[in-house]
């Protein structure tokens, strides 16, 4: 029986369904992030967990406790739901110091003195704030601020724990920092973790499970590796990382052509499901091809950047462009030479798919 | 050749610092100065012991406690009453939300003088129509309230004032991430204790400031205070410096009187802003944020539309029960009479237009005194703003000062300032002229002009420029094509925000008109005060009607700059 | 031409120097970039050499004119040094429409109406805005804006063009387009242009040869891109360049040790009694499980591993020091080295720089 669980939940603005009857089970101590583009309904369901927003369809539980329904025409108020929630802009009050910030969830509660100053002061420590306790958070790097909502969030030791992109305003160099820091406090408290994020190397480094979602349908649920591996579709496939799209077209004997002129060996035919399907998209990834003198095709270098540790290649074939990145010690054409392209993993999708 | 051009850059930057120093230093210091000096300087030494003497006077002394009366008791209630219903239009589910929060600003727009005008007309004692209609219909011995008393003057004042808070505190609760106070929601707190903990305390900065703006605003007031006030006796500081100096003509006494009351003035509004300042610089949180959705919003259920009822009902009676008895009296044959329409008619509007050679100048010295004034203060402003926003050279930080003195001195310290520089005592006569009047009226506004001004220089970024001078411009072609066409908004905004509140001037003509140079504002009130009642009224409602519609101007002209 | 020469410049804010006698020559027709962390100094050696400063001491030459001088005063306005600048935050005329803008340079040049009009149209497809020259700069997008501006700099031909972190408020598609817009521009116009930013990526796509500053306005190295990435001249330049490992090593006898293990390196690199720091990126480790044909290899282990799509990211642990190490993932598939956290492994390094262990301008390891 899986902790939080998410049944046909449907939330609509308008005439727009921002989310679409997603069902959703996440265990108990899993890091679970929902990676999208903007407007695709991640941070809806997220704020529909919390309580923000209500639903317009199905229900959502946890733990075995309901907490929205619709058709049972139950709702319960955020501030009922017992969650941590972190939130982008930080959301620390700055009238109150670092420590009242952290003890505000644990007065409310009504707890007694000495169990306040406990809490506050384990929050405190895991999060490294101990020494600014007494500091006005408007003194804090955007960095220390997040640890104080990091720490606010973890005082009344939730199970779940709701993040809607809690590094998006951090330098990047912090950001790393900070998705470890994350992780370590899962790890020592136990918590689940909801994780809200357009930026796909932070769901990657950090997740259990990803779900991709585009136009409030889901389009994938599975591991980092596998969401990268084996893409259920060519949007999750363009989310992840750089792409390239070559248009083909399928041969009646079962092989392809680059747009009618260049036929494709048979090393790269397309998978038996998808010949029948009309115009395919042939996808790679620049850093998974190689030159090599018996390559499926060749191309001609049009552009080529030294970037530091990688060289960024920009061919054209068959008026097609294509993107190479290759490690700056692998030798590699120059601009006008033309060069036979290995496509070490090829993916095959439908066009329009 | 190259050196030369650097220098030409040079003697013109120096020679628009120069004239802007001059500018300020003449309108707004010397007067400033003077008064000054007319207070600790007498007889050639600095003599603290007579300001104290003067400061003892039961008159001064009555008049200095009125004014702190009066201010306290006009913030305090303005703070209440613009803070409520801010929250209310910003963070309740209160019907037609948008429409009441224009509503609530209307009163901006309307001279508390006039209003003060009205609510005799309704509640003085005797003649005052609400006190006769409970008196007559149902029978009642005594006025039901007396509108000459401190609690009449102060619900007048909070009446006209309370938008500065109103203000504020909207604009704070609008911009909150509302993200603070969902993270409270998700920490356990209902919306009580939310308002309590979270929202007040963060807006408390916005509170502060508008009240202080208004404790400023009011202890420098005169307009009601004179309607409501004198009439019992009752004076604060500039309505004592007004009748000090206009009843004993030029007495060294009056002037005395009058030099150290405008000085407590001067360093009380100095202190107050000094004050406003502290609580911006340390109160004002970082707690606007990018990514927003709704804020929480209270549902008041069963009193949603009983508080419209409320507001719909506070609108009523503060602003269109006056504005109707405005307009209602002016059309009336005599004071006193009912209103029904046999004795109502256009005549006196007629008259006061067309016929009566008083109010036909007072109205034309307005319009004239008004668009001179704007017109001069804003080309002023747009140079002395651009020195101390954009220029680089030595000196600016004296400028800086300067520019700092307009926002306070408070008009009737303006006044008294005026008379004594230009009375001939420095080889310049303009006193009985319409002259003084636009110098004092330079010096009053110039406040508003800088911050417009200043504001929309801060909004034209360096690089702008710089990008006209790489493009081969001079310094006087940047100017021309670029700062002068980019300050556009601003510069008009300054007019606006001068020509309006000039056309209903009181604090300062009053003090400064002859009896051809009174303007719409002095004659309205002299008018009151000789008895005319119905033609001032009638003058009144000819005033609103001005204003009206070129507020409406302004809406129309702003909202095509912002779209 | 539009050579320019900066002769012993130094220039100071209140108490804070920010140039010191500076030198630097730059060549006609070179794309250069000017490349340090903030506050070094670089934005304001671009601003002195168009003219919106001063400087304090020395001279700039543009071509043959000498257009500021220190000692005799000289100083030549912006308007008159012929150059083109654009700024970061595009400083586009929001009164003014793509073709006002851009004609504006030309008006002042006093052209006649017709020519400007051909100028600007020119300009205008120059940086592939044709069709837009009626649109007001708030109807245009931050990456269009940036091109209007490119226009209005070009549009008077000058031999030289400044561009002042041009593309830091792009987001990172448009500002790769860019790059490559600004790169094509320069070679076509035969212009030279001088590029200042903070992002060592740009300057190593764009530039011909590229000065690396530090925070206190020194100037640490000048060379081409492939130069100052594989023969960093300290380590500073070797940390400002991209993720840096270094990890420190002595000298015994003739072995050199890392923690208590040997590193396996070339003779003489580390010396006996010396304390060195060996330099090198995450993509130069090679990371297995095993040594491959017993060759010598530090042993290490595994603290964390992240997946980041197209590279895993290994934190390893080597007898207290930690190092960085990144393998692209289907290297990692296809030959067994996905480590997990706590797995042992074995090191061997590409490539190694040498730096003196009492060099303070390193950073320490890159984790």
């Amino acid at each position: 029986m899986s902790y939080v669980r998410l049944t046909n939940v449907t939330k609509r603005f308008g005439r727009v369904t921002a989310v679409n009857s997603l069902n959703l089970a996440i265990e108990k101590g899993e890091c679970f992030s929902m990676l999208g583009p903007s407007g695709c309904g991640k941070t809806t369901t997220l704020r529909m967990v919390a309580g923000f927003e209500d639903l317009d369809e199905g229900e959502i539980r946890v733990g075995g406790r309901l907490l929205s329904s619709r058709t049972r025409n139950f709702y319960l108020p955020p501030e009922k739901r017992d969650f941590g929630m972190v939130f982008q802009a930080f959301a620390v009050w700055p009238h109150l110091s670092v420590y009242e910030n952290v003890a505000f969830p644990l007065r409310i509660r009504k707890l007694s003195a000495a169990e306040i100053a406990a809490r506050t002061q384990d929050a405190l420590t895991s999060t490294n704030l101990l020494k600014s306790a007494q500091d006005s958070p408007e003194n804090l790097s955007g960095g220390g601020k997040q640890r104080v909502a990091l720490a606010r969030a973890l005082a009344i030791n939730p199970d779940v724990m709701l993040l809607d992109e809690p590094l998006s305003s951090l330098d990047p160099h912090l950001r790393e920092e900070m998705r470890f820091e994350i992780k370590d406090l899962q790890r020592k408290y136990g918590f689940s973790i909801i994780y809200v994020t357009h930026d796909q190397s932070e769901a990657m480094a950090l997740s259990d499970r990803i779900l991709v979602m585009k136009q409030g349908v889901v389009q994938q649920i599975d591991s980092p590796l596998n969401i990268y591996n084996k893409p259920a579709n060519k949007f999750v496939f363009s989310f992840i990382g750089l792409h390239n799209f070559l248009s083909v077209n399928p041969l009646p004997d079962g092989t392809a052509s680059l747009d009618g002129q260049r036929p494709l060996p048979e090393a790269l035919a397309p998978p038996g499901e998808l010949r029948d399907a009309g115009p395919l998209s042939l996808a790679t990834r620049p850093s998974e091809i190689d030159f090599s003198t018996e390559g499926h095709f060749t191309a001609t270098v049009t552009r080529k950047s030294f970037l530091g540790e990688i060289v960024d290649y920009q061919l054209t074939a068959g008026g097609q462009e294509l993107r190479i990145q290759k490690n700056r010690r692998v030798p590699g054409p120059e601009v006008g030479e033309t060069c036979g392209v290995l496509l070490l993993k090829p993916y095959w999708f439908g066009e329009n798919a | 050749m190259s050196a030369l051009a650097k220098k030409n850059d040079l003697d013109a930057a120096h020679f628009i610092l120069g004239l802007s120093i001059a500018i300020l230093v003449i309108v707004v210091a010397v007067p400033v100065l003077l008064i000054f000096l007319n207070a600790f300087w007498a007889e050639g030494k600095f003599n603290i012991v007579d300001v104290f003497a003067v400061l003892r006077e039961p008159d001064t002394y009555q008049a200095l406690l009125n004014s702190l009366i009066i201010a306290s008791g006009t913030t305090l209630g303005s703070t209440v009453v613009g803070t409520f219903f801010a929250w209310l239009v910003t963070r309740t589910d209160l019907p037609f939300k948008k429409f009441m929060r224009g509503m609530f600003l209307v009163p901006f727009m309307l001279p508390s003088f006039i209003g003060a005008l009205a609510w005799k007309m309704l509640l003085s004692p005797r003649a005052g129509y609400i006190n006769r209609l409970f008196m007559d219909v149902f029978g009642l011995e005594a006025p039901v309230f007396n509108i000459y008393s401190y609690l009449g003057i102060v619900a007048v004042e909070v009446m006209y004032l309370f938008p500065f808070v109103f203000i504020q505190v909207c604009g704070a609760l609008e911009r909150m991430d509302p993200t603070l106070e969902e993270a409270a929601r998700i920490s356990g707190a209902g919306l009580f204790t939310i308002t309590r903990r979270i929202t007040i305390p963060l807006v408390l900065p916005s509170i502060l400031s508008g009240a202080l703006l208004i404790m400023l605003y009011s202890m420098a007031h005169f307009g009601t205070v004179a309607v409501l006030g004198i009439e019992n006796g009752i004076y604060n500081i500039p309505t004592l410096i007004y009748e000090r100096i206009h009843q004993s003509a030029g007495s060294f006494a009056s002037i005395r009187t009058g030099t150290v009351l405008a000085s407590v003035l001067v360093i009380s509004a100095a202190f107050i802003i000094w004050l406003q300042g502290k609580v911006l610089g340390r109160g004002r949180y970082q707690i606007i944020a990018g990514k927003s959705f709704r804020p929480v919003e209270l549902k008041l259920r069963a009193l949603r539309w009983p508080m419209l009822g409320f507001c719909v009902l506070y609108i009523g009676v503060t602003i269109v029960l006056p504005t109707a008895v405005i307009f209602l009296v002016g059309g009336l044959k005599t004071y006193g009479l009912p209103f029904v329409s046999e004795n109502l008619s256009l005549a006196n509007y007629k008259f006061i237009l067309f016929e009566y050679q008083v109010t036909k100048d007072a109205i034309l010295n307005s319009v004239t005194l008004g668009l001179a004034a704007a017109f001069i203060t804003m080309f002023a402003g747009v140079m002395i703003s651009y020195v101390i926003v954009k220029m680089k050279v030595r000196g600016k930080g004296f400028l800086e000062f300067l520019g700092m003195l307009p926002f306070s001195v408070p008009g009737s310290v303006i006044a008294l300032g005026v008379i004594l520089a230009w009375s001939g005592k420095y080889g310049v006569n303009l006193y009985n002229t319409v002259w003084i009047i636009l110098v004092a009226y330079i010096a009053r506004y110039m406040a508003f002009s800088l911050k417009a001004n200043s504001a929309a220089l801060e909004q034209v970024h360096d690089s702008l420029m710089e990008a006209a001078r790489a493009c081969g411009a001079g310094m006087w072609q940047t100017l021309r094509d670029i700062v002068l066409p980019l300050v556009r908004p601003g510069m008009l905004a300054a007019f606006f925000l001068i020509f309006l509140p000039s056309l209903r001037e009181l604090t300062v003509s009053i003090m400064l008109y002859a009896p051809t140079t009174r303007t719409i504002g002095v004659a309205i009130y002299t008018l009151n005060e000789d008895g005319e009642t119905v033609f001032s009224a009638a003058l009144a409602g000819i005033a609103l009607l001005l204003i009206i519609t070129g507020q409406t101007i302004i809406n129309r002209v702003s909202a095509k700059y912002q779209g | 031409m539009a050579t320019i020469l900066v002769e012993s410049v130094s220039k100071r804010y209140g108490k804070h120097q920010v140039l010191d006698y500076f030198s630097l020559r730059i060549e006609h027709g070179e794309c250069f970039t000017l490349l340090g962390p903030s506050g070094c100094g670089k934005t304001v050696l671009l601003r002195l050499i168009a003219g919106f400063e001063t400087p304090d001491s020395g001279a700039i030459r543009i071509g043959e004119t000498v257009v500021a001088r220190a000692d005799n005063g000289t100083h030549l306005p912006p308007e008159r040094r012929g150059l083109g600048v654009v700024f970061q935050d595009y400083a586009v005329w929001p009164h003014l429409s793509v073709f006002d803008n851009v004609a504006y340079p030309l008006k002042l040049a006093g052209l006649p109406k017709q020519s400007v009009r051909d100028r600007v149209l020119e300009s205008v497809a120059l940086v592939n805005m044709t069709g837009l020259e009626n649109r007001l700069p708030s109807e245009l997008s931050g990456g269009q804006q940036q091109r209007v501006a490119l226009a209005r700099a070009l549009v008077a031909r000058p031999a030289l063009l400044l561009l002042d972190e041009p593309l830091s408020n792009l987001d990172a598609n448009l500002r790769e387009e860019m790059r490559f817009e600004i790169r094509e521009l320069q070679r076509k116009l035969d212009i030279t242009v001088l590029y200042v930013t903070h992002d060592q990526e740009i300057a190593l796509a764009l530039s011909d040869r590229l000065a690396i500053l530090d925070e206190n306005g020194i100037l640490r190295q000048t060379g081409t891109p492939p130069e100052i990435f594989e023969h960093p001249a300290d380590l500073f330049v070797f940390n400002f360049m991209g993720v840096a490992n270094l990890l420190p090593a002595r000298g015994e006898g003739k072995a050199c040790l890392v923690g208590r293990q040997i590193f396996p390196v070339e003779p003489g690199a580390c010396p006996d009694g010396a304390r060195r720091l060996a330099g090198f990126r995450p993509s130069d480790v090679l990371i297995d499980r095993e040594s491959p044909d017993g060759a010598p290899c530090l042993r290490g282990t595994v603290r964390r591993a992240s997946f980041l799509g197209p590279v895993m990211d290994y934190l390893i642990d080597v007898d207290g020091n930690t190092l960085r190490a990144s393998v692209d993932t289907h290297e990692a598939l296809d030959r067994d080295r996905m480590f997990r956290e706590g797995d042992p492994c074995v090191l061997r390094f590409r490539n190694l720089h040498w730096f003196d262990a009492s060099d303070t301008a390193g950073k320490g390891a890159g984790a």
